[in-house]
């Protein structure tokens, strides 16, 4: 009795991979930006003021942006947004090979002192958020640094936690964790793909 | 990109690219920074050997490889066992068993970093060698380019002097053609190589024919100490058909630029108002050649050893 077509069995289906299973849809993307804003601005209090967004390129750093933008419009007030390359800081380059480096802004008042929050798409073995850390102390002196990220996977090799998780998903090391978002994709999903389900 | 930078014919456009926005990257993250240090090459070992004189290309390297946290080695050919008459392959093989994973060599041979990269594990980078090439000076040119212009598609480059002897030409024939712009070549005849007909390039004898449609005009140094023959009857006749002063300088579209790559000769290729002129990118270039420096060695260096 049901109107959509039933989904093709896992024993029957060829042997294709799948369809990537949509771990947040566009809607859940912004449900999860919108609720980080809210516990942001609780958790910031007087200190929002000093608020610096900080995101890690690539998808960080729209997300950054989208945070910021929901802040301002939940707290009425200004928050100013940066983004911070990471890849000349990064311990894997000699395991990985060199790659494009991407753009390093922050605002002009710069970050000493201010509450920083790094925001990164997903958070996994958290050596981009260590390289993060590294890049931060040469660029300046934060009151305090604290991290936001849409998907936390598991799988720490560090001893890095999140202070803003929009979705925790407990996976396995050989699936991947794919982030869309309309800036740089075109539209919003999370994927979970590959691996033993 | 290849493991050796020896000639600018080893960038095709995508690498020579990814080097310039590279450099571009790096120059906007350290921008007012108070830390102008970055981790990236912690651990490796840059090897500056230089068999000729040089004050800043040496330097500009040394500055790009510490930067990057490299640890850095100067060997200059003066007061070191060459003037013993160490050969370059032994120097070479003393130089990797030392353990250097980048080789920055200037020789006066021309095709000695070829050589030397038969012999190394490490990245070489030709730093110039004799009369043949100098890759990053082309390099950070076409940056300065690029940064001043908005392009470099298109954009209409004079190389006007010593043409001849001049590597910083040769490897700017190559690496501008590479990156689509239109180079023109304008020296006396006796300062043109022989080969000139296959190059990518116009040639004229004419400068002032050739400054109304110039973007770009980029002087080279009469290079005195390699003049063993004369190639023209005096300096001031040089100076009065080939240097640029204000009132050529005026010649030139509003917009467009007069490089040089150093040491001047003021008053010779170039007058010093020209010099001093707000046209000028010679000041521009120097600190240019630090970033683009270092994006060829994160890009050689930076990444896994083959």
């Amino acid at each position: 009795m049901t109107e959509r077509p039933a989904p093709s069995s896992e024993l029957s289906a060829p042997p294709t991979p799948a369809q990537p299973a949509a771990l947040l849809t566009a809607d859940d993307v912004a449900r999860v930006v919108d609720r980080i804003a809210h516990q942001l601005i609780e958790k910031a209090g007087d200190s929002l003021a000093d608020l610096v967004l900080v995101g890690i390129p690539t998808r960080g750093a729209p997300l950054a942006r989208r945070l910021a933008a929901r802040v301002e419009s939940f707290s009425q007030q200004p928050v100013e947004v940066g983004t911070v390359d990471i890849t000349l800081y990064r311990d894997d380059l000699r395991l990985r090979g060199v790659r494009a480096l991407e753009d390093t802004r922050l605002p002009e008042a710069g970050i000493d002192g201010r509450l920083v929050v790094l925001v990164d798409d997903v958070l996994f073995s958290g050596r981009s958020v260590r390289a993060a850390l590294d890049a931060l102390r040469d660029l300046g002196r934060p009151r305090a640094v604290q991290l936001a990220v849409l998907v936390d996977r598991g799988h720490r090799e560090l001893p890095i936690r999140a202070d803003y998780v929009g979705k925790n998903v407990p996976t396995a090391r050989s699936q991947k964790v794919e982030v869309h978002l309309a800036e740089i994709d075109g539209l919003d999903e999370v994927l979970v793909t590959g691996g033993d389900r | 990109m290849k493991r050796h930078l020896l000639e600018a014919g080893d960038l095709d456009r995508a690498d020579a690219t990814l080097v310039l926005d590279t450099a571009a990257q790096i120059e906007q993250a350290l921008a007012g920074r108070e830390v102008k240090k970055l981790p990236t090459l912690r651990g490796r070992t840059v090897v500056n050997l230089f068999f000729e004189d040089s004050t800043r290309t040496r330097i500009s390297f040394e500055l790009a490889a510490k930067r990057l946290s490299a640890d850095v080695i100067n060997f200059s050919a003066k007061g070191s066992s060459v003037s013993k008459g160490e050969s370059l392959k032994d120097t070479a093989l003393t130089l990797e068993a030392m353990g250097a994973d980048g080789i920055v060599v200037r020789h006066g041979a021309s095709g000695a970093p070829h050589r030397l990269a038969h012999w190394v594990r490490g990245s070489v980078v030709n730093a110039g060698d004799g009369t043949h090439e100098h890759p990053t000076q082309a390099l950070l040119d076409a940056y300065t380019i690029r940064q001043r212009l908005g392009r470099l598609d298109g954009v209409r480059v004079a190389v006007v002097g010593d043409v001849l002897h001049s590597r910083v030409a040769r490897s700017n024939v190559w690496l501008l053609s590479t990156l689509g712009a239109e180079v023109t070549l304008v020296a006396p005849p006796t300062l043109l190589p022989v080969g000139v007909g296959s190059w990518p390039v116009t040639v004229s004898y004419d400068l002032d024919a050739v400054l109304p449609k110039a973007d770009v005009v980029m002087m080279l140094r009469v290079q005195a100490e390699r003049m063993n023959a004369s190639f023209f009857p005096s300096a001031r006749e040089y100076s009065r058909r080939y240097g640029l002063d204000a009132h050529r300088m005026a010649a030139l579209p509003d917009d467009a630029i007069v490089m040089h790559p150093g040491p001047m000769n003021r008053g010779m290729e170039i007058a010093a108002e020209v010099a001093d002129s707000a046209r000028s990118t010679i000041v521009d270039q120097v600190g240019n050649g630090v970033s683009v420096r270092m994006a060829v060695l994160y890009l050689l260096l930076g990444g896994a050893p083959e």
